[in-house]
């Protein structure tokens, strides 16, 4: 069923020789990283008109608007060949006039069809029962981008906890816990259905490997719970055994998620890329997010077949400080330079995330996450002006 | 029909009066259970005015460690004798189960305090921890995490307690394979396991003179079961009005936990099956291991006291095993048995030797022997 879909067939023509590099796994991380192969080469490529790139930019809630502008105003200065297409999605009930809010999504959904790009904020998400299903977890089933990547990176001078940290997580998307299937067998008593499905977990296995690959790591340990959830999560792990077979030159383990997140707060230097289901992600993006400075400084993105929508990597919506300047724009900016390198646009992203790392490890001037006292309009100005300096 | 009606008129009267009495009878009750101790120890004293305790001591480093906590214990005179049990599995019609007789001591005791166990590899046994939880029904794991002065590790002062649902969310062991290559697993939540376990964490906090309690919960993306667990907790909040109750996504605990643990110094948190166990796990990261932290399963008959961390076969017999988590146990074990003094004795005694560092076990970087180590805490006894 599986070799049927294009996707696997691109990614099995990779694993049969791993010297091609899959265009979806490219190196984002790494300044220094050249690029090898771009997304020009791909077959289903975004659509450029008058030689810039339409991309598709959802603010989100919280902070969204804010960190948003921030980028466009950085990327405005370096002239970046991308327009926006902007639109607003709000999960808050009160966001949006009645109805606007589900029109919204769906106006988004198809621009993101469209334009093969996008560059996100996080959603807001009710948690009463009558509320809407999540608009993040919906998009990414939509559009089938399935691969969750977080990239987990000190950042040179921001001081924290733990040093050398090098980790790229990546997270299925699109089914495991998240379903949504849900029901009350008689009052008091749900269940709750987590989905494993054996081409998914191919799906996102190879993933791991290409993009492991892609970006000389040496390293993949697949997370899971397979001592408890012998069947669901023992088909993830073992298929993710089964095809590492297939990839000698990577080291592959796999290890207890409980044991993970320990060793995660104490030894978080042993992990290169980390694979895991839905949940499993979400809960060990947010542990190592922390680990490096928080969600303000976590890059991250979404990949499918077609789409890619670039997001914070530890999805926070930030309502508690929305509005009040105080926003660390660092993580959607550095999602916003994986888009560049994406496009096979790196000169502009070296300028921007040298611009970014230089006024953070300067220190002088961050924003209150970080441990200093700027706005997100000073913090800003201050990566302008060394993207000027630079120049 | 007359005489009828004379004997109906006095009976429906009788009815009537009776009727509110019962009703005033069961809500009292119900108000009397509310307020009674869930997993209230019941155990009695022998002749000799001691409390008898199930000793399950495990294999691998097990042996010596509770050879270690019966000799620290003796040194304290506290009113405990020991009768070890075995727990090897037997397969009974086909499913694992641990041999009547230790079931036999564990339900008279009451309590029971066990070291680590391996479970059999390749015989079909289920893991034999599962395996008692469910012989005795423990449906709440607590899980106290907290810095061990002269262990350095990133985070300082961390004292955290964490209470997770024991029987069901997503361990309840429902999963089927629906076709081939497409797994469905069932995360059960239900009202009844998930009052109990709140109702536990409450008066836990109450007993222990904590005035938070926290629920966490991931109910914006499993609205429904994370929603049901969530939802009773705010019900049972209101019986406790003297404890703070609030909530917090799965998320948010994760990020500001390995942020700064220190906020929750003040707080018992209670949740759902997996995100416990990952989250207590994560805590025990935050202070050196599973070495250092001590568990107790807590169920209505009987609690059970142990050592979370492996059997280290390794390094079995050779008297280098680190005591500290089966030790820690015991002194919960204790408490729960309202042999708070002892255990207070033996705890201090403990933290100092732990913070003197004069004499730590190889795995906090020391040189001591199991032996120097116990004999360090029984001479500041």
């Amino acid at each position: 069923m599986l070799s049927r879909s294009a996707t696997a067939q691109r990614l099995l023509r990779a694993a049969a020789q791993p010297s091609q590099r899959l265009n979806v796994a490219r190196g984002f991380a790494s300044v220094q990283d050249a690029p090898v192969q771009t997304v020009q080469s791909d077959l289903f490529k975004p659509t450029k008109y008058g030689g810039k790139y339409t991309v598709t930019l959802i603010p989100g809630d919280g902070i969204g608007a804010e960190v948003a502008e921030s980028v466009k105003t950085i990327f405005k200065a370096d002239n970046v060949p991308i327009s926006w297409e902007q639109i607003e999605v709000s999960g808050l009930s009160d966001a949006t006039p009645n109805g606007r809010t589900e029109a919204a999504f769906e106006e988004a959904v198809v621009s993101l069809k469209r334009n093969k790009l996008g560059l996100k904020g996080i959603l807001h998400t009710p948690i009463s029962r009558s509320g809407h299903q999540s608009f993040n977890v919906a998009m990414r089933q939509e559009l089938d981008i399935y691969a969750s990547i977080s990239l987990i990176k000190n950042i040179p001078g921001l001081k924290t906890r733990h040093d050398n940290i090098d980790l790229a997580i990546i997270r299925e998307n699109t089914e495991g816990e998240y379903s949504g299937l849900e029901h009350q067998s008689v009052p008091g008593v749900v269940e709750s259905l987590k989905i494993i499905t054996r081409a998914k977990s191919e799906r996102i296995a190879k993933f791991a490997f290409s993009f492991a690959l892609a970006n000389h790591r040496k390293r993949v340990t697949c997370i899971h719970k397979a001592n408890i959830m012998k069947l669901a999560d023992g088909l993830f792990r073992n298929t993710f055994q089964e095809l590492s077979k297939q990839y000698p030159q990577l080291e592959c383990n796999d290890m207890i998620v409980d044991n993970a997140s320990m060793q995660c707060v104490s030894r978080p230097q042993q992990f290169d890329v980390m694979v895991m289901p839905n949940l499993y992600g979400g809960i060990l993006s947010n542990i190592a997010a922390a680990l490096v400075g928080g969600p303000g400084v976590v890059p991250g993105c979404n990949m499918g077949r077609d789409v890619a929508v670039f997001e914070p990597g530890c999805r926070h919506v930030g309502l508690d400080i929305k509005g009040k300047d105080q926003a660390n724009p660092t993580a959607l900016l550095l999602s916003g330079t994986m888009l560049l390198r994406h496009l096979g646009l790196d000169d502009h992203a070296n300028r921007i995330s040298n611009a970014v790392y230089s006024v953070i490890g300067e220190g002088q001037i961050r924003t209150p996450d970080m441990g200093g006292n700027a706005t997100t309009h000073e913090f800003t100005r201050a990566i302008l002006t060394a993207m000027e300096k630079s120049l | 029909m007359f005489a009828l009606r004379n004997i109906a008129a006095p009976a429906q009267r009788q009815c009537f009066r009776a009727a509110p009495r019962a009703a005033t009878l069961s809500l009292q009750k119900q108000r009397l259970y509310s307020q009674e101790r869930v997993a209230k120890f019941n155990g009695q004293k022998d002749a000799q005015g001691n409390y008898t305790v199930s000793l399950i001591e495990g294999d691998g480093i097990g042996p010596e460690i509770a050879v270690a906590v019966k000799d620290i214990f003796a040194a304290a005179k506290t009113p405990i004798s020991w009768e070890p049990i075995n727990v090897d599995p037997i397969l009974k019609d086909g499913k694992t189960a641990i041999p009547d007789a230790a079931i036999e001591s564990i339900k008279k005791n009451k309590i029971a305090l066990k070291g680590p166990l391996a479970t059999p590899i390749g015989k079909g046994h289920v893991s034999l921890n599962l395996t008692l939880r469910r012989t005795f029904n423990l449906f709440a794991n607590l899980r106290p995490c907290r810095s061990v002065a002269g262990y350095k590790t990133p985070y300082d002062n961390v004292d955290t307690v964490l209470i997770r649902e024991n029987t069901e969310g997503e361990y309840s062991g429902i999963e089927h394979v629906v076709v081939d290559g497409v797994v469905q697993s069932i995360k059960l939540i239900t009202r009844e396991a998930s009052e109990r376990v709140l109702r536990y964490a409450f008066q836990h906090a109450r007993s222990i003179g904590r005035k938070k309690v926290r629920v966490v919960h991931k109910a914006t993306i499993m609205k429904m079961s994370d929603g049901l667990f969530l939802q009773c907790a705010q019900n049972i909040a209101k019986e406790f009005p003297d404890i703070e109750f609030d909530a917090e996504l799965l998320d948010n605990t994760c990020l500001k936990m390995t942020t700064d643990p220190i906020p929750y110094n003040d707080k018992v948190l209670v949740m759902p099956n997996l995100y416990g166990d990952i989250l207590s796990d994560m805590c025990a990261g935050l202070i050196g291991g599973l070495g250092l932290t001590p568990s107790g399963n807590i169920g209505d008959e009987c609690s059970i006291f142990e050592a979370v961390h492996g059997s280290a076969p390794d390094i079995a017999g050779k008297g280098l095993a680190n005591p500290t988590a089966l030790l820690l146990s015991s002194m919960m074990m204790l408490r729960h048995m309202s042999l708070n003094e002892y255990a207070d004795r033996i705890e201090k005694a403990a933290f100092a030797t732990l913070a003197e560092g004069k004499a730590l076990t190889g795995d906090l970087g020391g040189k001591a022997s199991t032996r120097q180590f116990t004999e360090a805490i029984i001479e500041k006894l």
